[in-house]
């Protein structure tokens, strides 16, 4: 057992550092200091920047492009990026769907959409949660009737409604989850789809969110016509390609390094920021104590999630334990949230907006925004299975209960 | 021992309630704050005509209705429950708190302006670099002949968009933070000098950064004694607790109730998830939360009148109803899963106004040790 890195993971980290220094778009940089929602080609800057160096895809096999890095590569790889508030990969495509498609589909579906995926070409939305069913996923109702149209052709006719879609308004298309067995147990008779966003029939609906964003849909789906081919994996067994890839969501989902960074943050805060006897706040005791105990959490969280990369390099999967970091890794992220919001004080309940819809805001710069990251890191504990529901598998899958 | 409410107090109860139910649901206030002013003038005017609640805590001679502190909580508790944004805090309770308590000159006169509903105040006392500590000022007010010339910029001054006065802490003597030196200042909206960048809050109110650049004060624009204003400041602003705290009472109710109702409704594995017990144990914890703030509202309310107990009553009562604010406001959320985070629902505008409640005049830390020099002394 050992906690160091060879001189050549070092090396790795040095050459990480001026990549990014040397091509992190100046665009993109600006565009997220100045704090703004991003454009769609803003999203996808960094990760053409990436697709070009061969860098996109870490966690994908070597042969489809991925780096070949081992675990400790890529906890150096998610800490440099993190700590250079490089803007995450989106995850639709490259670590949700992908996964899927070179784990279940054919040789033609990979060669069909894998470079797609690889390159930021395709925006990829996920259509899974339905208006009732959220935690119970399975008990989803979207239906889809397999019909041979005019052209002799198969087709699936899909009928529902999505919600949650997460950057859905961007989509070019989507993975769902459909029922093609209304008769079947609920966890057989389901499919696995990918639809093109432009086909007759879906609708996108802005959800707004309680700290005024939009970054979740409703996608209404009205006699969609989807060929076939597109389905992956054999009908009714969508659901295997599910739970592999909400094992995915899971392991990714720590954040352990932009947590390390959002710490640093809340730490140059609180040495700005007064307290209440007139000396920083980092030195008032209440305020460092909750520091204090905040960073060994984080620590907890990291070597944790360090022994599930050293397993997974030993050649088990993401297994139930994953649910730990889901459960430690969004607490951490809402209390660094609060943390945050707590420190700035009275400057915490501006809105980013002035009443004449200026976007200068009051206090100091680092304050505008801490309450809606706060609101909307509610999610957080939410999306990706509920920490109750991750509570559940560890009890179950884990202590056997 | 008595916890009952008299007869008067149930009725403006079942006024104030009445009133918000047909006037203000959830619907009516988001499109009223979505577009200018931003507020309800149609509400205010209301509450000072057709309900008369504007003259609750003040005597008949006055022209109130002869209430106090109870009755205060009694009306912010109802506000509470329909989030109201219209500044009864800042007017009735802040305003009129040091009008009363000063022996100010002009009292009974501002007095009737806010019963009628004409004067509106906001209380101009947080400064960027202040936070919690009510002596910490860099506002100045110097000596100029009779009268005071005041100067400084204040912080986050919930209502000051439509105030038609402020209450101004600001530094006559003494160093940035001695608590002797502070005095009160009446400013009026339209003096010279005085001007605001105005913005709403995210959990709907308005508020500004309001500036003072030269402006001359009359003798009269004092509150209280000069260069000794700060118990007059710390007594009103542990009547604003109070207040706040029944405010946070109605909230916490609307967060568990509608949690309850939530999941009684919602559906998840053939069964309501109100059946799991992991949840009915944290719906429990919810509603002992509420339960314990709703007893430190009244214990506080209660020591409003016990100068000895009070602020460290006041204390007691804010670090309980932080703690239950985060811990009540964030379950509902969670227990409303992706429902909980939609702006559509009222849910997460409640738990907005509780996580703003839970640092308003001081956040639990700040309390606590407040709470703690009182009780404690000195620490070693």
């Amino acid at each position: 057992m050992n906690l160091d890195f060879t001189p050549e993971e070092n090396a790795f980290r040095e050459e990480v550092r001026a990549f990014i220094r040397d091509n992190y778009p100046a665009e993109l940089r600006k565009a997220q200091d100045e704090g703004r929602q991003l454009t769609k080609e803003e999203y996808l800057l960094w990760h053409k920047v990436l697709a070009k160096k061969g860098w996109v895809a870490p966690g994908w096999p070597k042969e489809l492009g991925g780096t070949g890095w081992t675990p400790t590569q890529k906890y150096i790889w998610s800490e440099e990026t993190a700590k250079a508030d490089c803007l995450p990969i989106l995850p639709f495509g490259m670590s949700m769907l992908a996964p899927v498609i070179y784990t279940f589909g054919t040789d033609e579906q990979k060669k069909k959409f894998l470079p797609d995926i690889y390159n930021g070409d395709i925006w990829w939305c996920q259509g899974y949660s339905e208006p009732g069913a959220g935690s119970d996923l399975a008990s989803l109702k979207t239906k889809a009737e397999r019909i041979t149209a005019d052209d002799g052709k198969e087709y699936y006719i899909v009928n529902g409604q999505k919600t949650w879609t997460t950057l859905g308004q961007y989509a070019d298309w989507g993975f769902f989850l459909v029922r093609t067995d209304p008769d079947a147990k609920p966890q057989s008779g389901i499919s696995f789809l990918l639809i093109d966003m432009k086909t007759p029939g879906i609708e996108v609906r802005r959800i707004t969110t309680l700290e005024g964003g939009h970054e979740v849909n409703d996608v209404f789906l009205d006699n969609v016509k989807v060929p076939v081919e597109n389905r992956i994996f054999h009908e009714n067994q969508g659901w295997t390609c599910a739970k592999a890839l909400l094992a995915h969501e899971r392991t990714g989902i720590a954040g352990v390094a932009r947590s390390k960074r959002n710490l640093e943050k809340l730490r140059k805060i609180a040495s700005t920021e007064r307290s209440d006897a007139g000396g920083s706040l980092i030195g008032d005791a209440f305020f460092r104590r909750k520091v204090a105990e905040l960073e060994i959490d984080l620590t907890a969280l990291e070597f944790t999630e360090l022994r599930t990369l050293a397993g997974e390099s030993s050649g088990k999967g993401p297994g139930p334990e994953s649910s730990i970091l889901k459960i430690k890794g969004t607490e951490i992220q809402q209390r660094l949230q609060e943390l945050a919001l707590e420190a700035v004080g009275h400057y915490g309940a501006p809105f980013l907006r002035d009443l004449r819809g200026s976007n200068l805001g009051v206090g100091p710069e680092y304050a505008d925004g801490l309450a809606g990251e706060y609101f909307n890191g509610r999610k957080t504990s939410i999306y990706g299975g509920s920490n109750e529901i991750q509570r559940n598998i560890i009890a179950k899958m884990v202590l056997g209960l | 021992m008595d916890f009952s409410f008299t007869e008067e107090q149930s009725m403006l109860r079942d006024t104030v309630a009445s009133y918000l139910a047909d006037n203000y649901d959830f619907d009516k206030r988001r499109a009223a704050l979505a577009k200018a002013p931003n507020w309800r003038p149609d509400v205010w005017k209301a509450f000072a005509e057709e309900l008369g609640i504007l003259g609750a805590p003040f005597s008949e001679e006055l022209g109130g209705l002869g209430g106090g502190p109870i009755e205060n909580m009694v009306v912010m508790e109802e506000l509470g429950k329909a989030l109201v944004v219209e500044p009864y805090l800042p007017t009735v309770v802040i305003g009129g708190g040091f009008l009363k308590h000063s022996g100010y000159a002009g009292a009974a006169d501002l007095i009737g302006g806010i019963i009628g509903g004409q004067n509106i105040f906001a209380f101009a006392y947080a400064e960027p670099q202040g936070r919690y500590n009510l002596a910490d000022l860099t506002t100045t007010a110097k000596k100029d002949g009779a009268g005071y010339v005041l100067n400084g910029h204040k912080a986050v001054v919930i209502g000051a968009p439509y105030a038609t006065h402020f209450i101004v802490t600001a530094r006559t003597a003494g160093g940035q933070r001695d608590a002797q030196g502070v005095s009160v200042f009446l400013v009026e909206r339209g003096a010279a000098g005085v001007s605001t960048r105005d913005y709403p809050t995210v959990d709907g109110f308005l508020a500004s950064e309001v500036y003072f650049e030269n402006v001359s004060l009359g003798a009269d624009a004092l509150i209280g004694p000069a260069d000794n204003g700060l118990p007059l400041v710390e007594k009103v602003v542990d009547e604003a607790i109070a207040a706040t705290c029944a405010e946070a009472c109605g909230v916490l109710r609307r967060l568990q109730e509608g949690t309850v109702e939530y999941t009684k409704q919602r559906k998840q594995f053939g069964v309501p998830i109100s059946s799991f017990q992991v949840l009915q144990h944290r719906m429990v914890d919810m509603f002992i939360n509420l339960e314990q703030s709703i007893s430190m509202t009244y214990m506080a309310t209660i020591k409003l009148s016990d100068d000895a107990e009070r602020s460290k009553a006041a204390s007691a009562a804010k670090v309980q109803i932080g703690k239950a604010c985060k811990f009540v406001g964030e379950q509902a959320i969670q227990l409303h899963g992706g429902m909980g985070m939609t702006d559509e629902m009222a849910i997460g505008h409640y738990f907005k106004r509780a996580t703003m409640i839970a640092s308003a005049f001081g956040s639990v830390d700040h309390h606590l040790s407040r709470y703690e020099f009182l009780s404690l002394g000195q620490a070693a």
